[in-house]
């Protein structure tokens, strides 16, 4: 049984798009190919971890959010915010000027995700310490590990956390104490600030829940924009809300790296970019790595900080929510809105609420259902490679010369599209050159052969 | 389907290598997530014995449809007793590589339970042959 189905927040506008090939040559799962001076995404294998958006030199990449306004439709809009977005402004304002602004923007009510690891601690122990569980158990937290696992470590799906990461008991809790109140379902709207694109495909396209709480998603760069220029138009002074925070300290730094790892009993690690996620999840399939109790694992370097639509700097903000969680140590605990009840009021409601369903697998690497077929393909592949120069250049529009071969032996390439084979042919004759020069042209676009000295 | 790996002795920087391209090549053809994790298992198990125990040594791997056939032999000192090294908790590693980490008595059991099929052969002196089978379908249930 796998998935057919999957959201990506990410699209490529292809009127944007220059085919520089950058995303391309970053892209940890080989997700993406160069044609017609295009970008094109194979779907099945993005995990939405957002590396190509970080480097398209012209926008080209955007990631899909609700549109603002989407928040009216309701009567009550509560604003979930990460803590992480307090990391993005300067030190010189405070958390409750920033929630401030963001009830001025529109929203009914403010709250910060991360009150639900009070809640979810407790039940994270309980979970890695059951030895029922196929261990290391792998936090269930960034979705973009989530779905690197389904396509590129199938056989690690079962040691994932089938328990639900704050964000969606954030949410549960938003609204089971607003309904509480008397508040209809339908008139509550509950909207996250994202850090990244894998928590919009979390929210858009859940994996192990049938649907997500939260309403809809709003881009933290967006909030970012927004509560600045608020800022500067009407000054800090017109719009200040008492300071209102149950964060404790450790929830403040759940987020980043060693947030969680810090907070599990046992044999512990953290570990943080993608790249090093990859190479470390090698070492623990192959039973390498053992005797691992509990691996928190986060797509993006210095983990949430580093989101790709976080706006400032990742070391900076890391420095800022370690400041306010020391800070906030010393002082008293209130509520975030004094008729809230506290969500440790719900603490039984909401654990009986953690449990998600089993992932499944979707592995991306395979050549074929079939393994008959797969062999004869993986035979050609290996054929093949003896032909390419193995330089990884990137000409043909593929991110390697495995990549080609590959693509050659599923019919979405040919092995004319590498430029040493073209010439190869060339001089065989097998290949006339004005064939050639189409071929490039049918990768790269007409007009990557006309003169052009304002390239990006 | 044929692959050949050579394996250095005391080269543990580079012990799994073998293992992990074996790895890709299986996902790619589609083989069950579980019977993968076992051939991986029993292949970095043997790959390390190599390792820590001889000078140099070749892995054979046959696959096809049916099933997935390691070779794994190697020039060294061999096991004298293999009933013994059998055994669960025995190790033939020496301290240093016991403090490494590597062979800490898991070693051979580890890889019969692993296996499908497990033979092994040894002269001292000279070498020990082992010969891993694991079959790539599972019977559906
Ligand atoms: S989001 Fe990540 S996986 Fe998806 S195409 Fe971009 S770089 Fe590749
Ligand atoms: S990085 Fe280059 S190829 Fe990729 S989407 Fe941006 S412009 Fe297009
Ligand atoms: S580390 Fe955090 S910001 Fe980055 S992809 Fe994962 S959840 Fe999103």
């Amino acid at each position: 049984m796998e998935n057919q189905f999957f959201h990506h927040a990410l699209k490529i506008l292809r009127d944007v798009c220059i085919g520089c090939s950058h995303c391309m040559r970053v892209c940890p799962t080989e997700a993406l190919r160069v044609k017609d001076g295009k970008a094109v995404l194979y779907e099945d294998r993005c995990v939405d971890c957002g590396e190509c958006f970080r480097v398209c030199p012209v926008n080209a990449i955007i990631i899909e959010q609700d549109d603002f306004s989407k928040i009216f439709g309701y009567k009550h809009r509560v604003a979930l915010v990460p803590a992480v977005l307090m990391g993005q402004f300067p030190e010189e304002l405070s958390p409750s000027e920033i929630y401030s602004v963001l009830l001025e923007l529109g929203f009914t009510d403010v709250y910060e995700v991360e009150n639900s690891v009070e809640v979810l601690v407790d039940e994270v122990n309980a979970y890695v310490s059951n030895r029922e569980h196929e261990q290391p158990i792998i936090s269930s937290f960034c979705p973009a590990i989530i779905r690197l696992i389904q396509v590129k470590f199938p056989s690690l799906v079962d040691n994932i956390m089938l328990l639900r990461p704050p964000l969606d008991v954030s949410a549960l809790y938003c609204k089971k104490q607003l309904m509480d109140k008397g508040i209809a379902e339908d008139e509550i709207g509950i909207f996250y600030i994202t850090p990244c694109a894998a928590k919009i495909a979390a929210i858009k396209s859940p994996v192990g829940e049938d649907r997500s709480e939260v309403t809809g998603v709003i881009n933290m760069d967006l909030i970012y924009n927004r509560v600045l220029r608020t800022l500067k138009q009407k000054g800090v002074e017109s719009c200040v809300v008492p300071e209102k925070t149950s964060l404790t300290e450790r929830s403040i730094l759940w987020s980043l790296t060693n947030g969680e790892a810090a907070h599990v009993n046992g044999r512990c690690m953290a570990i943080d970019e993608i790249h090093n996620v990859i190479e470390f999840l090698e070492k623990i399939e192959s039973e390498e790595i053992t005797d691992i109790d509990f691996l928190e694992l986060r797509a993006c370097d210095e983990s949430c900080a580093g989101g790709v639509l976080a706006a400032g700097n990742r070391f900076l903000t890391v420095e800022k929510l370690r400041s306010r969680a020391v800070n906030i140590k010393a002082e008293e605990e209130t509520l975030p809105d004094p008729s809230w009840k506290n969500i440790t009021e719900y603490k039984g409601y909401l654990t009986s609420m953690l449990a998600i369903q089993p992932v499944t697998p979707r592995s991306m690497l395979k050549l074929d259902e079939d393994m008959a077929k797969a062999m004869k393909k993986m035979e050609r592949v290996r054929r093949i490679m003896c032909f390419l120069p193995g330089i990884d250049c990137g000409t043909c529009g593929a991110p390697s010369c495995q990549a080609l071969a590959e693509d050659i032996v599923q019919g979405k390439a040919a092995i004319s599209h590498c430029i040493f084979i073209q010439r190869n042919m060339e001089q065989t004759r097998k290949l006339h050159p004005d064939h050639a020069y189409r071929i490039m042209e049918k990768i790269w676009g007409k007009d990557r052969f006309t003169k052009n000295c304002n390239k990006k | 389907m044929h692959f050949e790996y050579k394996v250095q002795g005391g080269d543990f920087a580079r012990a799994g290598l073998a293992s992990s391209q074996v790895k890709k090549v299986l996902k790619q053809l589609n083989v069950d997530a579980k019977v993968i994790k076992r051939v991986v298992v029993a292949m970095y198990e043997a790959e390390v014995n190599i390792v820590a125990h001889a000078y140099q040594g070749t892995i054979n791997v046959d696959i096809d449809t049916e099933r997935i056939v390691l070779n794994l032999k190697d020039h060294g000192p061999g096991i004298p007793d293999i009933p013994l090294a059998m055994q669960r908790g025995y190790s033939t590693a020496s301290p240093v590589v016991r403090e490494m980490g590597f062979g800490a008595g898991m070693g051979l059991p580890n890889i019969q339970s692993n296996a499908d099929e497990f033979k092994i052969t040894s002269e001292v002196g000279k070498g020990t042959n082992l010969e891993i089978v694991v079959y790539l379908n599972v019977p559906q249930e």
